[in-house]
């Protein structure tokens, strides 16, 4: 039989799938033909810097091939046997009785009576549900499309994501320099360009751009960092951990105590002060609130002044070494990378986090931000990329089935009440709960003061819980609860919905496997979000955006997500609402004519090709960003969702007073006495660290970050040639174990030695790791990864049960950022270590 | 005749092992006879990531070696093989034949590198080809170095002295991994880690400061090597050869003159090295 070759896109790149027989034999990075690239080309010191013509995917998608013939594919719908919707349903064995398979009619003929009864009974809003992050890729499938406008159809209760990979930033950086529309990420125009130009130092603070790969983008910064290390830029990385990007840029590390860099910032900003060496017209004309926030960097307010020794104190970073960092700051065009994004990384998934993410923006506004060299940049956006053709994304309302105005007919869900992902198993298991901030707050930075409390008044307590992909026990903190809520009786009906078994899939009544990406049609721009990240595609060097041609049938029983809602919704008597007509093709068809991508293919051409990149245009005119708010001009950047672009406040930002704010008027006129996110920033010792009462029993700091070799949970587990990745997981007696990195005197205190089985625990849980001993981690720190998808409690079922998946989560506090930010707080975590006698 | 080799900067290696991943999803599971057969699911690492920790906290280094099977032209595996189970290809290809190497072990032994892997289930040894099947059928490079993110892997024929990996080889300098070994590897390396010295000079009399400017010297191995300590005080030799023993000065006028002995056994931090006025 001859080979076959399909086009499609993951998470992390555009693949080209060759089939044979039948079966995929290779998933390559997108084949596309040489003359389709016209690529850019960016001029510094005499050297041009231009990207070669290919796609740099990340590791993990080359295991695609291996997820998709996976063992761990959910193969048929299943049921618990212990699980009858007509007699007892047995909720306390969840997680721990076993399934038996049932066909397709039988399964849709459950879920279908459940919903109608829980409705009937109950109200629509007794119905919850949620998905997770980016398990599969392509507009018309994905989790923000299919699924909403299902649940929306039943008029579901839904659940608020909290912003888990920046936290801080989006709690706090958003009242220092708006950005909201963005939820606290800085623009990242043209910022490659700046950077090869202008700048002469990078910090990198709590940022691991090399593993966190911009999200979406793969490795295609990875070159850029190269050439910016091979420019010979200085490089200085904030981190208990010598991270990987630290590894490869070979730059100063400084391993600050977790939950100290708060108070580092505020010495550098006291040496600035005191040394007067900070941009005094920038803070003049481009900021308010200076008058406020100097007296308490000086100790005039608390009398401490926060001088490089004290910073010592706290962080154990020499106040020499601080004072040098600073000086040199300063003195050198310096960019601060602070995440992935620009914004992100672990320093703002601790106690207190928002106020590290303010001081980022106001350590850089101290050297005029948006002035050349002196930007927030996380070296994963910002390369040449044309910004005029509109393709939607998943994340733009124009880009999904379930709003988009493609649509004929549009599910409205009138119901108000709201669930708060972190805590949701509190919601069901202890109501009331309450908190403020609605989700993603990208509207107005007001969203962040709306108030909820669950249950709303009017509305029901959620009875069915429909879950759609991905795994939360290695995903959010303090996770064994979500064993308990799964295990309660008030949850009366649990389905699960999948393309592989993860950690919460065995907690459903009813299983159903939905397919990958290869196995139906779909559409989708390469590293897009649209919406909230608009312009993401400029992490990529090329646009490309990928007709995903269905390589073959679902496999098994599986189906795709929409075909699934499509049959529950026909057994409704609604399926017309729910597909408004269409097929999965017809929408990829709609959306492709909704686009701007006829104007320059054909669909015929589209379609058949599978892809179709789209260049810069010769006359491209970079347009750094916030070069036009440092140099006092209207706002000359592409953001379609800066409200004040276009008007008669283009000079400003998107802060109540358009200036970056030392002392917040947001947090002023609403939280306005709030210690533990002061209206100017302050550093606030960690609930859970060095100085806490449980310190003396559990001596060692967590940190988890995000992986590198997984996305969030996604393929670990289901991709077992990454289990031969030793940074990922390290085999051992026949069982693949998840790191914990340890340094050699914590080890030797412990009589711990590499390769050994080791048990991380504290009053929350235990969980089991592979010993790594290594000089790159602090001591007195721990370092293992989160976003484990392998859940593998010793004793199933029972949530207090050790994990030998490597869950680390469950170690985590619940604790929120602080009180009025309901944030998560992974790395304010407090633990112990102890060799595994099993 | 040519020479299809792989020159391979590890200055330029990030360690993400898409180049590893890359050679598994393309051989597990499929042969290409009669060059290779299928790459099982355990055991095997045709393109082996080795990752290399040197120094200590906080001044530790990070480096990753990608070892693939070097192509010797003096290859030991050839003569180690009965019946001409491997044979060098004319493109410089050593290719191991799936069939007449069915038991022979020995060829797994040969290899100094360690790149060639026993088939437990089909008793044979197996290694990488340079996706010799793929280079037959006309494409360019092979799956390891197309996923290459930042350019550390250059494909082509170093028998061409026109080739761009020749160029390059002679412009980064490159040589064998253990050229000790004396195979004539056709997969050339440069950057790979020696030892390094590494410290902070601290005042004692003005420990807030940073010591920047103060002469720090190395002797040894018949050179002396004199440096500057950088803004934070720090000072690094790198490239040093390893077993070999050293003394390090570190001078300041008006200050006692501090003097340490150390041999390159492992990397050598000293961390502070705190030096009193006279």
């Amino acid at each position: 039989m001859t080979e076959q070759v399909f086009t499609n896109c993951t998470n992390a790149g555009p693949v080209s799938v060759y089939m044979k027989d039948g079966k995929v034999q290779r998933i390559r990075p997108l084949v596309a033909d040489e003359k389709d690239f016209k690529p850019w080309v960016i001029e510094a010191g005499g050297q041009k810097y231009s990207p070669k013509k290919k796609f740099n995917i990340a590791p993990y998608v080359h295991g695609e091939r291996r997820r998709l013939y996976s063992d761990d594919r959910i193969k048929y719908p299943m049921k618990r046997v212990d699980f009858d919707p007509d007699g007892e349903r047995n909720a306390q064995n969840r997680g721990k009785s076993a399934y038996e398979r049932i066909s397709w009619d039988e399964a849709i003929e459950i879920i279908a009576k459940e919903i109608t009864r829980v409705k009937d009974n109950y109200g629509g809003s007794a119905i919850s549900g949620m998905t997770s992050s980016h398990h599969n890729w392509g507009i018309v499938g994905y989790k923000m499309g299919p699924f909403p406008r299902f649940m929306n159809m039943l008029e579901f209760t839904p659940v608020l994501d909290n912003p888990d990979s920046w936290e801080g930033w989006h709690w706090g950086a958003t009242h220092t320099y708006g950005f909201y529309w963005r939820l606290g990420m800085p623009e990242p125009y043209d910022m490659l360009g700046d950077a090869l130009q202008n700048a002469e130092m990078i910090v990198f603070w709590s940022n691991d751009p090399d593993t966190t790969r911009g999200t979406y983008t793969g490795q295609d910064s990875a070159l850029w960092r190269t050439w910016l290390k091979e420019k010979g830029v200085k490089t200085i990385f904030i981190d208990p951990f010598h991270n990987y990007t630290a590894g490869a840029m070979e730059g100063k590390w400084l391993a600050p105590r977790i939950g100290t860099d708060t108070a580092m910032a505020m010495a550098i900003a006291h040496v600035w002060i005191t040394e007067d060496i900070y941009d005094k017209e920038y803070v003049k004309d481009r900021t308010i609130g200076f008058d406020e926030f100097k007296p308490y960097v000086l100790g005039e307010t608390d009398g401490v002044p926060k001088t490089p020794e004290w910073a010592e104190e706290e962080s154990g970073i020499k106040a020499r070494t601080i004072r040098t960092l600073a000086r040199e700051w300063a003195a050198k065009r310096t960019i601060l990378s602070g995440g992935s994004r620009g914004g992100e990384g672990g320093a703002c998934r601790t106690a207190f986090g928002t106020e590290w993410a303010r001081m980022m923006v106001l350590l850089q506004a101290m050297q005029g931000l948006g002035k050349p060299g002196r930007s927030i940049w996380g070296t994963t956006m910002g390369a040449p990329s044309d910004v005029d053709t509109w393709f939607p994304a998943y994340a733009d309302p124009e880009g999904r089935i379930a709003t988009s105005s493609v649509a004929g007919f549009l599910p409205f869900n009138p119901t108000k009440q709201r669930l708060w992902r972190l805590t949701l198993p509190d919601a069901v298991l202890d109501p009331p709960v309450s908190w403020y901030g609605e989700g993603f707050c990208g509207q107005s930075l007001d969203q962040q003061f709306t108030h909820f409390e669950y249950p709303m008044k009017g509305y029901s307590e959620i009875k069915m819980f429909y879950r759609y992909g991905g795994s939360f026990m290695g995903t959010l903190s303090d996770t064994s609860k979500w064993v308990r809520m799964y295990q309660s009786p008030k949850l009366e009906f649990v389905v699960n919905q999948d393309v592989w078994y993860n950690s919460e899939t065995r907690m459903a009544d009813i299983i159903l496997p939905a397919c990958t990406n290869f196995e139906r049609d779909d559409v989708g721009e390469w590293g897009a979000c649209g919406g909230y990240t608009c312009h993401a595609s400029s992490g990529s060097n090329f646009r490309i955006v990928v007709r995903q041609q269905k390589c073959m049938e679902p496999m098994w029983d599986s189906k795709s997500d929409y075909e699934i809602f499509t049959l529950i919704a026909d057994k409704l008597g609604r399926k017309e609402e729910f597909t408004d007509g269409k097929t999965e093709l017809e929408w990829v068809e709609t959306f492709f004519n909704h686009s701007d991508l006829p104007k320059l293919v054909d669909w015929e051409t589209f379609n058949k090709k599978g892809y179709h990149i789209i260049n810069i245009k010769e006359d491209y005119k970079p347009t750094p960003a916030l070069r036009w708010f440092a140099e006092g001009r209207d706002c000359d950047t592409p953001d379609p969702n800066n409200a004040k672009r276009g008007t008669d406040k283009a000079k400003e930002l998107g802060t109540y007073s358009g200036k970056i704010e030392f002392a917040s008027e947001s947090l002023r006129k609403h939280f306005p006495d709030d210690e533990e996110r002061p209206v100017s920033p302050h550093y606030i010792p960690s609930f859970e660290g060095h100085r806490s009462d449980s310190f003396k029993k559990y001596g060692l700091q967590l940190l988890s970050p995000h992986p590198r070799f997984s996305f969030h949970c996604h393929y670990d587990k289901h991709t077992d040639w990454l289990d031969d990745i030793p940074i990922h997981r390290i085999k051992k007696d026949g069982y693949a174990w998840w790191p914990a990195r340890i340094h050699p005197k914590d080890a030797a205190l412990r009589n711990i030695n590499s390769g050994d089985i080791v048990k991380l625990y504290n009053d929350r849980g235990g969980v089991l790791c592979c010993a790594v001993v290594t000089e790159r981690i602090k001591p007195g720190v721990i370092h293992s990864y989160a976003s484990s998808a392998k859940y593998d409690p010793l004793s199933p079922g029972d949530s207090r049960s050790v994990d030998r998946g490597g869950c680390v989560n469950i170690l985590t506090p619940s604790r929120m950022l602080s009180k009025n930010v309901p944030g998560m707080t992974p790395n304010s975590c407090l633990i112990e270590i102890e060799k595994w006698e099993g | 005749m040519a020479r299809k080799g792989i020159l391979i900067d590890v200055d330029r290696c990030t360690g993400c092992y898409n180049c590893f991943l890359a050679c598994r999803d393309e051989h597990f599971g499929n042969d290409y006879l009669p060059l290779s057969a299928a790459q099982p699911l355990n055991g095997q690492f045709w393109m082996q990531i080795k990752e290399i920790e040197r120094g200590q906290f906080p001044r530790p280094k990070l480096s990753y070696i990608p070892t693939p099977c070097m192509q010797c032209k003096d290859a030991p595996c050839i003569s180690a093989a009965t019946n001409g189970a491997v044979y060098k290809r004319d493109d410089g290809v050593v290719v191991i034949d799936p069939v007449k190497a069915k038991g022979q072990k020995e060829i797994v032994k040969s290899c100094p590198y360690r790149a060639i892997f026993w088939n437990e289930e089909k008793q044979i040894p197996q290694k990488c080809t340079l996706c010799a099947h793929r280079l037959d059928e006309g494409e360019r490079r092979p799956r390891c170095v197309e996923s290459c993110p930042t350019g550390a892997m250059y494909f082509g024929d170093l028998d061409d002295e026109t080739s761009e990996i020749s160029i390059k080889a002679k412009e980064l300098n490159a040589g064998a991994f253990h050229p000790e070994y004396n195979t004539e590897p056709s997969v050339l390396y440069a950057g790979i880690p020696k030892k390094f010295v590494a410290g902070e000079v601290v005042l004692a009399d003005t420990p807030g400061e940073s010591a920047q400017g103060v002469k720090v010297v190395l002797d040894g191995n018949g050179e002396k090597c004199q440096i500057l300590s950088d803004s934070y005080g720090d000072f690094e030799f790198e490239g040093l050869e390893k077993n070999m023993a050293y003394s390090l000065t570190v001078e300041k006028e008006g200050y006692a003159t501090y003097t340490t002995e150390l041999f390159t056994r492992t990397d050598v931090n000293l961390g502070e090295i705190v030096i009193s006025p006279v």
